[in-house]
């Protein structure tokens, strides 16, 4: 081994070669499949994308590092499970670019908070969060209901969310700013359309409390109350998988 | 240290300042009144920074053809002091934000202060700010050394550290205006990441080339690890970023990846930034400094190339220890288990060939603190990468994962492995870089061993209790066969260790403030005394002092 050695390690070209390959097997044999072999990611016809608003809260949920304290991903275990509900499908995350699966819980897994509180709720929680739940460590995040939303450019966020894959329609793309404010707006005309192009369930209210200003609260609240309800995989599928 | 550039050498690089001024106006451009256009100000900025003193020295006669028969080591010593200012900044948003978690409501209303924006700060300032700038500044030294060769050019080695430090900046100033990929460890948008890339293909370059020229028929160990750093993450970090941006003029991007292939390219990427960024690259280190500090060669060669190419072959197929028991196909979770398993035998075979080398020199290490902080390092090495190996195995990490007990492994690797062998290098490095005999103060070392070491233990013990007690907290069932604990009830059971943790890391961070006083002094006083010292022996291709050869 050792004069083997001795020889690669008097060329430069050699090694870095070697290197290169030795490193790259792992990653071919683990990642590449899992975009070629069909079950990883289950069946889920009923998926929607999210909407224009909730696009928007999604990326204020990453300014923000939310992600740093809580995850998306409800493991295969039973206290889980009765914890936080169905654990998570490949499914549920098809549409996110990136993953936002989580590492850390300082914080609860929200993958299902989606309807579990008010509207109200979220609001003052967000607000300042020790207000509603005393022993909290959360930040608070009080410009969020001063900040006034950015909605002029949802169209690119739009269109570069179809270019990495996912089924946006010129529709929906033409429409995104429109769309936005009209969610958290019902009663306005921009909020004609909406649930033509997502679906009858969309949220269709004033998130913050507020359909005259569409503020960054609005999306963040639109977003948080949709995680998970994207698709009803979980719940029609069998915890077949729990402790395995 | 301008004036030691030769004339051609000034001229292409006030091209290059001049291109890159132009790029930033056209971002500043694209991007107005956004971050983005921020941040192409920065740029400006960063040009004008550099160029004013450049020009300043522009017209001054061509420099003493003699340097050139002598190593050329002006980036390495900036490199240094970088390194030392980032830590203290990295640690200090450490402290900062492990207060946050302790005390929430200790802080301002404004976004840029907030615990999501500040803690990325942390993490890159830490790895990338501290470890990234000691990693370059000690490879230009230890591939000069090992090679017996001059860096093949002067201006290619400031473009990489400079350009890599306008990186970092670009990356803390980006979180706190809220850019952000959120991918951990690869948070810096696109436009970032490009320029990632161009610096780090120089940094290869230099590398080829000073390699070219070397006057050693072989490649010394240290470079192995050096190269693997250097290329690896280079793989690593075009793949998971590859993305689609808004538009130009907009910070934003959206990942290539989603779901389930997003998080195993993310931890493949996250894993092995551990391996190459944080493993490798200071392997690199020890197999340098240790033996040069102790005197004595590296226990054993055939040892060092069965853990050069274990970790390089294992690690990469460890990152899926990451996803246990989530969406992720259970085979691929199996696979990642198997290898972290395995990944520990060549980890301890390089703790244990460090160890080893020193065999021989524990009065050595008895009496001088800077191969303590080195022998100190290796040991920490041994228990994170055993404790990883074990956090890997599935019914563990059911446990741990999501829980403090991660984060208590991740300082016992950073605080404990990383910053420990940094500090040994650097207190070895100074006094050469600056031909002095010794370090300015050898009882401030010795203080600054004990904070790091002090540090260290509180913090990691601190996460570990949290860690477990949270983790046992989640899945504790009463008898009537419902949970016994809320979320909440585990938070509170926290609050005294985020108190301890934040103490420990104060100490920490005192010990980095005393080790930069050390540095700068020592700097300080050798400018004071350069007048009588000679140039030494320390000089290419007919140094005295031959370099340790594995095996030798
Ligand atoms: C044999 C070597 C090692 C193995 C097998 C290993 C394994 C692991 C495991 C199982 C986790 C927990 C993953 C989770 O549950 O989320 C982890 C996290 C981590 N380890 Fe290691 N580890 C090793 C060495 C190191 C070293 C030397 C460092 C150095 C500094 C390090 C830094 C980290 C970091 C930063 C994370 C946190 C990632 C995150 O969640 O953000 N590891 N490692
Ligand atoms: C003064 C010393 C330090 C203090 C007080 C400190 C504190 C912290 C805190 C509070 C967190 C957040 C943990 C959480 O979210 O629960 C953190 C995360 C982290 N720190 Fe440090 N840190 C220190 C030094 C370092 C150093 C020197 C490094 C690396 C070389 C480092 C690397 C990291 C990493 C990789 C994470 C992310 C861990 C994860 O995501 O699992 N830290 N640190």
């Amino acid at each position: 081994m050792s004069e083997f050695h001795r020889k690669i390690e008097r060329n430069t070209m050699r090694f870095v070669l070697a290197i290169i390959v030795v490193a790259s097997i792992g990653g071919i044999v683990e990642i590449a499949p899992l975009f070629t072999i069909k079950s990883t990611v289950e069946a889920a016809p009923n998926m929607r994308v999210y909407t224009p608003l909730e696009l928007a809260g999604r990326s204020i949920y990453m300014r923000e590092g939310c992600y740093a304290c809580h995850s998306q991903m409800i493991r295969t275990l039973r206290d889980e499970v009765e914890r936080y509900g169905p654990y998570s499908l490949a499914v549920e995350s098809q549409y996110d670019h990136p993953m936002l699966w989580g590492s850390k819980r300082t914080g609860p897994d929200i993958a299902r908070v989606g309807e579990k509180y008010s509207d109200a709720w979220h609001v003052a929680h967000l607000y300042n969060p020790r207000d509603v739940v005393p022993e909290s460590v959360m930040p608070a995040y009080r410009w969020l209901l001063r900040n006034e939303l950015r909605i002029d450019d949802l169209p690119g966020h739009l269109r570069a969310m179809r270019d990495v894959g996912v089924p946006y329609t010129d529709a929906m793309i033409e429409n995104a700013a429109k769309d936005a404010f009209g969610q958290a707006a019902p009663e306005s005309d921009a909020a004609v359309g909406v649930t033509e192009r997502y679906g009858a369930a969309t949220h269709m209210r004033a998130f913050d409390g507020n359909a005259g200003r569409l503020t960054e609260m609005d999306a963040l609240v639109a977003y948080l109350q949709i995680m998970g309800k994207l698709t009803d995989a979980a719940q029609k599928t069998e915890q077949t998988k729990i402790g395995e | 240290m301008i004036a030691r550039l030769t004339v051609a050498e000034r001229q292409s690089a006030l091209l290059i300042l001049i291109v890159m001024s132009f790029l930033g106006l056209a971002m500043a451009a694209a991007g107005r009144g956004t971050p983005f256009g921020l941040h192409g100000f920065l740029v400006i900025a960063a040009s004008i920074g550099v160029g004013l003193p450049l020009l300043r020295k522009f017209y001054a006669p061509e420099p003493d053809p003699a340097q050139f028969e002598q190593y050329y080591d002006d980036p390495t010593k900036v490199g240094i002091v970088l390194a030392m200012l980032w830590a203290i900044a990295g640690m200090f948003v450490g402290v900062w934000v492990a207060a946050l978690l302790a005390w929430p409501d200790l802080t301002i209303d404004a976004a840029w202060a907030s615990f999501g924006r500040l803690r990325p700060i942390h993490t890159s300032g830490v790895i990338f700010g501290f470890g990234g700038n000691a990693l370059i500044a000690t490879s230009f030294h230890v591939l000069q050394r090992t090679s017996r060769a001059r860096l093949p050019d002067q201006l290619s080695p400031w473009f990489v550290l400079l350009g890599y430090n306008l990186f970092c900046v670009v990356a803390a100033t980006g979180y706190m205006m809220g850019v952000t990929q959120s991918k951990e460890y690869a948070e810096p948008e696109w436009y970032a990441d490009i320029w990632l890339v161009i610096v780090w293909v120089v940094y290869f370059l230099i590398y080829i080339r000073t390699l070219a020229r070397r006057k050693e028929p072989h490649i010394y160990v240290a470079n192995w690890y050096y190269m693997a750093f250097i290329l690896v993450v280079a793989i690593l970090h075009i793949v998971n970023n590859l993305a689609v941006p808004v538009s130009f003029g907009d910070f934003k991007s959206y990942s290539a990846f989603s779901g389930v292939q997003d998080a195993m390219t993310q931890w493949w990427y996250g894993h092995n930034a551990v391996a190459f960024f944080l493993t490798a690259g200071f392997l690199g280190m020890l197999y340098y400094y240790l033996p040069k500090r102790a005197g004595r060669p590296i226990f054993s060669y055939r040892l060092s190339i069965i853990s050069f190419w274990g970790i390089t072959f294992m690690y990469m197929w460890a990152g899926s220890h990451h996803l246990h028991y989530t969406a992720l196909p259970q085979w691929v979770q199996t696979l990642g288990m198997t290898f972290s398993i395995v990944l520990l035998v060549p980890s301890w075979a390089s703790a244990g060939n460090a160890l080893a080398t020193l065999n021989g020199a524990w009065h050595k290490v008895r009496d001088d603190a800077t191969l303590r902080f080195m022998m100190v390092a290796a040991v920490f090495y041994g228990i994170s990468t055993f404790e990883g190996s074990f956090m890997a195995i599935r019914a563990v990490n059911s446990l741990s994962h999501y829980t403090d007990w991660t984060v208590g492994h991740v300082h016992a690797g950073a605080l404990g492995w990383v910053a420990m062998i940094t500090f040994g290098s650097i207190y070895a490095l100074v006094p050469w870089m600056w031909k002095r005999e010794t370090m300015y103060s050898a009882r401030l070392i010795e203080v600054h061993f004990w904070l790091a070491l002090a540090g260290t233990v509180v913090y990691v013990f601190a996460m570990w209790n949290s860690g477990i007690i949270q983790g046992l907290m989640w899945r504790t069932y009463t008898d009537s066969g419902t949970l016994a604990y809320s979320f909440i009830d585990s938070l509170v059971a926290m609050h005294p260790y985020y108190i301890a943790r934040a103490f420990g890391g104060l100490l920490f961070l005192l010990g980095a403030i005393v080790g930069t006083y050390n540095v700068l002094m020592t700097i300080r006083v050798a400018k004071r005394e350069r007048a009588q010292s000679g140039g030494g022996t320390d000089v290419p291709s007919y140094g005295r002092d031959p370099v340790l050869q594995a095996g030798e």
